[in-house]
C-alpha cells in the first residue's frame, strides 16, 4: 500500500478491517480486506442509526514506522492490539512482545470520507489468472525505470506484455523526466524529428494459455497500465504465493488486479491509458511499434474517453499535442462529485515527456472530502513558471 | 605476542606505561563514550578512567582496570590529561577495525607526564606503528554527585531486552521519559514524536529484569539526543543498570564483558530535562 499512496485508510466494516490507499493522481486504487477470521478479535464497533462505523487515515510512514523491522518482529512480537479510539484521536497499536514487554504506538490520524474507487468486476470483459511467480517473472524483464506496460491478447490465446512506447512527440519509453507539475505546454524549441522506430528499445513478452490458471478474453484486446503500482502487489502475491486475477475491458476502462484468500481480499484498480494511439500499439504488430499519424477522429474517441471520466479531482486535457484530443471539456460529473472542479488550470497531459500517469484519467472516486476542508486543491495551478522554459 | 622492541631506553622515567596484547579490550569501551571528540584521561593505580561530556548535561565514562593490562605502572598517584579521543581511537584502531579471530594488535603506551604526547607502539603482524598524540590541560569535569545511598530507583536489566528499543528510539522526539514505579507500569520508556507517542513496558516480573528496585514512582525526561550515543554502549554489554536520584538524575551503568572474558564498565551520568510538561500518557 506504501507504493501507492502516503496516507493508509483504515475502514472497519461489517465483513472486516479494509486497509486503502490511493496514489496522489487518483489513478491507482488498492483495498486489502481482512476477514474477521483473520483476527483473534474483531471488534468493528456499532453503528448507529446516524452514525457510520469510525473510519480514519494515517500517515503512512508513522503506519509503517510501527512495524519497522520485519524479521525481529517475527522473533519477538507475539501479537498485536488495534484499538481506534475516536474520543481520545488516537489510532493505538500495541505489540505484545517476549519478556513481557509491551510496544504502544499513539498514531495521531485524521478523520474521511469513504475511500472507495468505482469499479465493477463484471464489465470486464476479460479475465486473466496466473500464479504470481509467473507474472513476476514475466515483470521482471522491464527496466525498473519503465512507467507503463502494454497487456495484450494475441493469435493462438497467447498473451503480451510489451512495455508502451510514447507517440511520436518523441519520448523514448525509457526516458523520464520528473512530473512537471503546472509547466505550461509550449511547443518544443526545436523541432525534433520524429524519433525512429528502430531507436527505440522495445521489449516484448509472450506468455503461452497454458501459464495461466485460466484464460477468458476478449480478442485483440489489449490495456495499458502503470507498472508501479502494479510491481508493489505482485511482490506481496508472491510473498503469500496467491494466485492472481487480472480483470480488463476496453482501453480506459480501469484494469482490476485482485488477489482472493480464506481470509484476505485484495483489490489493486489501475486507471488504463485511453488512447487513439494505444489502439494502434496492438501486440499482434510484429516487430516495431509504427509511429501513428495524429487520428483526425478525436471526436468518437473524445465520447468513449469522457465516458470513462468521473473524476474527483479530474485532469483536463486543455492542451494541445499531436495525438490527444485538442480540448476537452469538464467531465460529466457523477453523483459522487460534490466538489467543484477548478480546473482552470491546464494539466500538461500532453507535454512530451510528462510522465504518462498524467494521461490516465482519474478513476472513479466516492467524495473523499475531509470535511470542513475545501475541495482537493488543484495542485496544478501554475504559481510560478519554470525559469528554464523547457517543453 | 607481547610487545617487546621500541619502548624507551630504561633510564626514563613514565609517569604512566602500560601494555595491552589485545588493542580492542581498550579501543571498543572508548568507542562506547565516543561521542564528543575529546575526552579527559584520568590513571590511578586502579587502572584507566576515560571521560567524555556534552552540553554540561552528560557524561559517560569507560573504566578499564589495571588487571586488564598485560603491565600497567603508573609513577604519581594519578596522572590527567585531555587528548582527542578521537584520534586516539584511530590510531588504536589504526590496523583496521575487522576482528578476525587470532589477529589482534598489541599496543604499548608511554606518557611521560604533563605536557609530553602521549606515546603508542602498535604491532601486528611484525608491523610496527609508532604515534604521538598531543596531550592537552584537562578541564574541570562534572560532579553528578551520584552515590548508592541517594539512588531512588534501580533495575537492573538484559542489555538484549533493551537493544532493539533504543536503536529504534524515535528521533523526532526530543526527549526520552523513562518512568520507574513500584507500580504499573514498573519500567517504561516513552517517546513523543511526530507520527504520535510511544512507550515501551518492562513489568517487573519479566525474565529481562534481574533486580527491581523501586521505591517512588518517578518520571524524568532527558534529551533524547544526549541519550543515543548511549546506545553504542548498550550494544557492547550484556546486562545494565539504571538508577535515578530524588533530583531526576540518571545513572545508566553497563557490563561490557570483553573477547577474554573480563568485566569492564562504562556509565552515563545524565542530568533531567528542565522543561518538564504534563507527560503524555
Amino acid at each position: 500500500l506504501s507504493r501507492i499512496g502516503d496516507e493508509l485508510y483504515l475502514e472497519p466494516t461489517g465483513s472486516g478491517l479494509s486497509l486503502r490507499a490511493v496514489n496522489s493522481s487518483r489513478s491507482a486504487f488498492a483495498s486489502f480486506l481482512f476477514a474477521p477470521l483473520f483476527f483473534q478479535l474483531y471488534e468493528p464497533g456499532s453503528a448507529g442509526p446516524d452514525t457510520e462505523l469510525f473510519r480514519c487515515k494515517v500517515h503512512m510512514k508513522s503506519f509503517l514506522g510501527v512495524f519497522r523491522s520485519l524479521p525481529s518482529l517475527e522473533k519477538s512480537v507475539g501479537k498485536c492490539l488495534i484499538l481506534l479510539k475516536p474520543r481520545a484521536s488516537r489510532l493505538v497499536l500495541q505489540l505484545h512482545c517476549k519478556y513481557g514487554v509491551t510496544k504502544t504506538h499513539n498514531l495521531a490520524f485524521q478523520e474521511c470520507e469513504r475511500l472507495q474507487a468505482v469499479f465493477d468486476i463484471q464489465r470486464c470483459a476479460s479475465r486473466l489468472c496466473a500464479p504470481a511467480r509467473v507474472l513476476a517473472e514475466a515483470v521482471v524483464h522491464f527496466p525498473l525505470t519503465l512507467a507503463e506496460v502494454t497487456l495484450g491478447t494475441g493469435p493462438g490465446g497467447k498473451i503480451s506484455l510489451r512495455n508502451y512506447v510514447e507517440d511520436e512527440a518523441g519520448e523514448s519509453c525509457r526516458v523520464r523526466g520528473p512530473p512537471h507539475l503546472g509547466v505550461p505546454f509550449s511547443p518544443p524549441p526545436t523541432p525534433f524529428p520524429p524519433p525512429e522506430p528502430s531507436k527505440t528499445m522495445v521489449t516484448e513478452l509472450w506468455l503461452a494459455e497454458d501459464e495461466f490458471q485460466s484464460v477468458t478474453v476478449a480478442p485483440g484486446s489489449h490495456i495499458t497500465f502503470c507498472l508501479k503500482e502494479f510491481r508493489g502487489l505482485l511482490s506481496f502475491a508472491e510473498a503469500s504465493n496467491l494466485p492472481l486475477t487480472i480483470h480488463f475491458d476496453e482501453p480506459g476502462r480501469p484494469v482490476i488486479f485482485t488477489l482472493d484468500d480464506t481470509v484476505l481480499e485484495v483489490h489493486l484498480v489501475l486507471a488504463t491509458l485511453s488512447d487513439a494511439e494505444s489502439n494502434s500499439q496492438s501486440p499482434s504488430t510484429n516487430g516495431v511499434s509504427h509511429l501513428p499519424a495524429p487520428s483526425d477522429d478525436f471526436a468518437d474517441d473524445l465520447e468513449s474517453y469522457m465516458a470513462a471520466m468521473e473524476t474527483s479531482e479530474g485532469c483536463s486535457e486543455g492542451r494541445p499535442s499531436p495525438t490527444f484530443p485538442l480540448h476537452i471539456p469538464r467531465p460529466a460529473k457523477s453523483k459522487h462529485e460534490e466538489e467543484e472542479e477548478e480546473e482552470e488550470e491546464e494539466e500538461d497531459g500532453a507535454v512530451p515527456g510528462t510522465p504518462p500517469h498524467k494521461k490516465f484519467r482519474s478513476l472513479f472516486f466516492g467524495s473523499v472530502m475531509t470535511p470542513g476542508r475545501p475541495g482537493p486543491a488543484t495542485t496544478q495551478e501554475v504559481l510560478a513558471e519554470d525559469s528554464d522554459g523547457e517543453s | 605476542m607481547p610487545f617487546s622492541a621500541q619502548p624507551p631506553a630504561s633510564g626514563e622515567s613514565y609517569a604512566l606505561s602500560a601494555s595491552l596484547d589485545n588493542a580492542r579490550h581498550l579501543s571498543s569501551l572508548l568507542r562506547a563514550v565516543h561521542f564528543q571528540d575529546h575526552a579527559t584521561c584520568l590513571a590511578t593505580a586502579g587502572g584507566l578512567r576515560v571521560t567524555v561530556e556534552d552540553a554540561k548535561c552528560i557524561q559517560a565514562n569507560a573504566f578499564i582496570q589495571a588487571e586488564i593490562f598485560q603491565e600497567f605502572s603508573i609513577q604519581e598517584e594519578s596522572v590527567i590529561f585531555r587528548i582527542s579521543l578521537s584520534v586516539l581511537l584511530d590510531c588504536l584502531t589504526i590496523f583496521g577495525t575487522s576482528s578476525l579471530p587470532g589477529i589482534s594488535t598489541a599496543l604499548r603506551m608511554c606518557y611521560r607526564g604533563y605536557g609530553y604526547p602521549l606515546m603508542l607502539f602498535l604491532e601486528e603482524g611484525g608491523v610496527v606503528t609508532v604515534c604521538k598524540i598531543n596531550t592537552q590541560e584537562p578541564e574541570e569535569l562534572l560532579d553528578f554527585d551520584f552515590c548508592s545511598t541517594k539512588v531512588v530507583n534501580k533495575i537492573i536489566l538484559q542489555s538484549e531486552g533493551l537493544r532493539e528499543a533504543f536503536a529504534e528510539l524515535d528521533m523526532t522526539s526530543e526527549v526520552l521519559q523513562i518512568t520507574m514505579s513500584p507500580d504499573k507500569p514498573y519500567f517504561r520508556l516513552s517517546t513523543f514524536g511526530n507520527a504520535g507517542s510511544a512507550h515501551l513496558d518492562y513489568p517487573r516480573d519479566s525474565d529481562l529484569m534481574e533486580a527491581f528496585h523501586c521505591n517512588q514512582t518517578q518520571t524524568n525526561r532527558y534529551k533524547i539526543s544526549l541519550l543515543k550515543p548511549s546506545t553504542k554502549a548498550l550494544a557492547l554489554s550484556c546486562k545494565v543498570s539504571i538508577r535515578t536520584d530524588a533530583q531526576g538524575f540518571l545513572s545508566l551503568q553497563y557490563m561490557i564483558r570483553n573477547e577474554d572474558g573480563q568485566i569492564c564498565f562504562v556509565e552515563y551520568y545524565c542530568c533531567p530535562d528542565e522543561n518538564i510538561t504534563e507527560a503524555e500518557l
